[in-house]
């Protein structure tokens, strides 16, 4: 079944799927904290707005409640609440010097050609888009881990711990078609306690090694070296 | 019949090319509150440009002499290949995409030749860098268009482009990336804002401007309106391809009038872009144009792999 002869709504969910997955790819490469949070809020608005078409097509209409919730949180709480930390912390005119910016990016390309063979075996039980949908977001989520292990400031920890977040959300609208408004209303919750205790963490790390650059903590070793 | 449709096709490209060339600085001017010049300034200093004698260095060989007709030739040529107004011409059923990227790539080829040639250091300084340019941004274009070519199973601009059009509105996903990456690498070759500043001659920023220091006369008028074209050639590229509605499919006068005023809106909304973006963007360091060329050949894969991945059949 080639992409010609589908519905509206499956060539705008792929279409939405690849862009998700442009934006991790963005995250991974980018240095600036203050870009990587504005790259991360375009992320949550594209979420937004597949929530929103989900909503539309499958006509369901406590999707846009879910919908409004990502907008409110990841598109403007999430990234202002980081944006300000960020700035109170003077952090915003560091460039982070990335090691090995190139091998970073090939990784993540193979990241994603290795999510979607792992997920080949199911193609027998699912439609071709579920299947797709489902290997970008397997994908967003290993890169949003690389995006943790390649950066060293504990700001872009937290992004890709929520970046991580968003390609599980993706994932289930995609493939549940809506999940019970509890279901949605308990994730929404804990991303949000999460991000109010990542920032109080920022401070404490801030307060212990008078940095956020987490190779840092070396230094906490009992031992001197 | 079909060859003089191709003949005026290819004339009118040629004179509008500075056209084109001449609204992007109104654009830009009206921006960043200059006065603007007339929209066809570029055509006067091209006037006045042919009418002056050139002035040739002592020791340049013939290459330096005979580049400018070269150049110029090649970029005629991929104006015709290309289709403008109309698809299914003799001349761009002769030669597909491949061959235009050759195109590009031959008179790129002499202008580096011609920038050598008189053994100053600018001139030398600007080849070196337009070729390190180049081969990281012709393996980015041919990417995109290879996806392009994946879509519509075939090189041949006009039969992809008619493809194109004969679906419905389909979204792809890997369209957009293919987009982009084709975005990112006509602003790399055009030599435009954050690669290279047409505007500039300061030394150590120069890089298309660096080559030709030393052209003058009508010598300079062919390459100034030879990169000119090249400008308007990635833009038909850009607006034909991805968004080709409007273009004329039958060789009748109505149809054609409607292609021509189509590519004229689509060419005008493209250059108001690129104005907006040069003048929001700053030029980047030379060092970081491969990190930039690289990002472009990134969304050209991934523009690949969507097509494999997301669209085709199983």
């Amino acid at each position: 079944m080639t992409i010609e002869n589908q519905d509206f709504y499956s060539q705008a969910i792929l279409s939405m799927a690849a862009l998700v997955g442009l934006m991790s790819f963005l995250m991974l490469g980018q240095g600036r904290l203050l870009r990587l949070i504005f790259i991360f809020a375009v992320q949550g608005f594209l979420l937004t707005a597949t929530t929103a078409l989900a909503a539309y097509s499958l006509n369901n209409p406590h999707l846009y409640i879910s919908a409004f919730l990502t907008f409110v949180l990841k598109v403007l709480f999430i990234p202002w609440m980081l944006k300000s930390q960020v700035i109170q912390m003077n952090l915003h005119r560091d460039l982070e010097a990335l090691k090995n910016n190139t091998l970073v990016m090939l990784g993540g390309a193979s990241l994603m050609v290795f999510s979607y063979y792992v997920l080949h075996p199911i193609v027998q039980t699912s439609s071709a888009v579920m299947l797709n949908a489902l290997a970008v977001s397997l994908s967003v989520v290993l890169l949003g881990m690389l995006l943790m292990i390649s950066h060293r400031q504990a700001v872009a920890h937290v992004v890709g711990f929520m970046s991580i977040e968003n390609g599980l959300f993706f994932a289930a609208i995609v493939s549940t078609q809506g999940m019970p408004m509890v279901v949605e209303l308990g994730v929404a919750f804990d991303v949000l306690v999460a991000a109010v205790l990542f920032g109080i963490f920022f401070f404490h790390i801030r307060t212990s090694i008078d940095s956020l650059d987490v190779d840092q903590l070396n230094r906490l070793h009992e031992v001197d070296k | 019949m079909n060859w003089i449709i191709a003949i005026i096709q290819t004339l009118l490209f040629v004179a509008l090319a500075p056209l084109l060339a001449g609204w992007l600085k109104w654009c830009k001017c009206r921006l960043q509150n200059r006065r603007a010049p007339s929209l066809f300034q570029p055509y006067k200093d091209l006037i006045k440009l042919s009418s002056k004698q050139p002035v040739v260095a002592e020791h340049a060989s013939w290459i330096f002499t005979r580049s400018p007709y070269i150049i110029f030739s090649a970029m005629v040529l991929a104006a015709s290949v290309v289709p403008f107004i109309a698809v299914d011409l003799p001349t761009s059923a002769s030669a597909d995409v491949i061959v235009l990227v050759g195109l590009f790539g031959f008179a790129r080829f002499f202008l580096a030749l011609a920038g050598l040639d008189i053994g100053t250091a600018f001139g030398g300084m600007g080849s070196s860098r337009e070729m390190t340019v180049s081969s990281l941004a012709e393996p980015a274009m041919l990417m995109a268009v290879f996806t392009l070519s994946m879509a519509a199973s075939t090189t041949n601009l006009s039969v992809a482009i008619t493809h194109v059009l004969e679906q419905d509105l389909v979204l792809r996903p890997s369209f957009v990336f293919a987009l982009l990456a084709l975005i990112l690498v006509a602003v790399a070759e055009t030599g435009r804002i954050p690669i290279d500043n047409p505007t500039t001659h300061l030394e150590l920023t120069m890089i298309h401007e660096a080559m030709i220091l030393e052209y003058s006369g009508r010598h300079l008028a062919l390459i100034e309106l030879a990169s000119q074209l090249k400008l308007m050639l990635y833009g038909v590229l850009i607006a034909n391809i991805f968004f080709p509605w409007g273009i004329a499919e039958s060789f009748t006068p109505e149809a054609l009038g409607y292609g021509l005023l189509a590519i004229l809106g689509k060419l005008a909304l493209l250059a108001i872009i690129l104005g907006i973006s040069e003048t929001v963007v700053a030029k980047m360091r030379l060092f970081r144009v491969q990190e930039y060329l690289s990002f472009a050949y990134l969304l050209g894969l991934l523009g690949m792999l969507s097509h494999i991945i997301l669209e085709a059949s199983r």
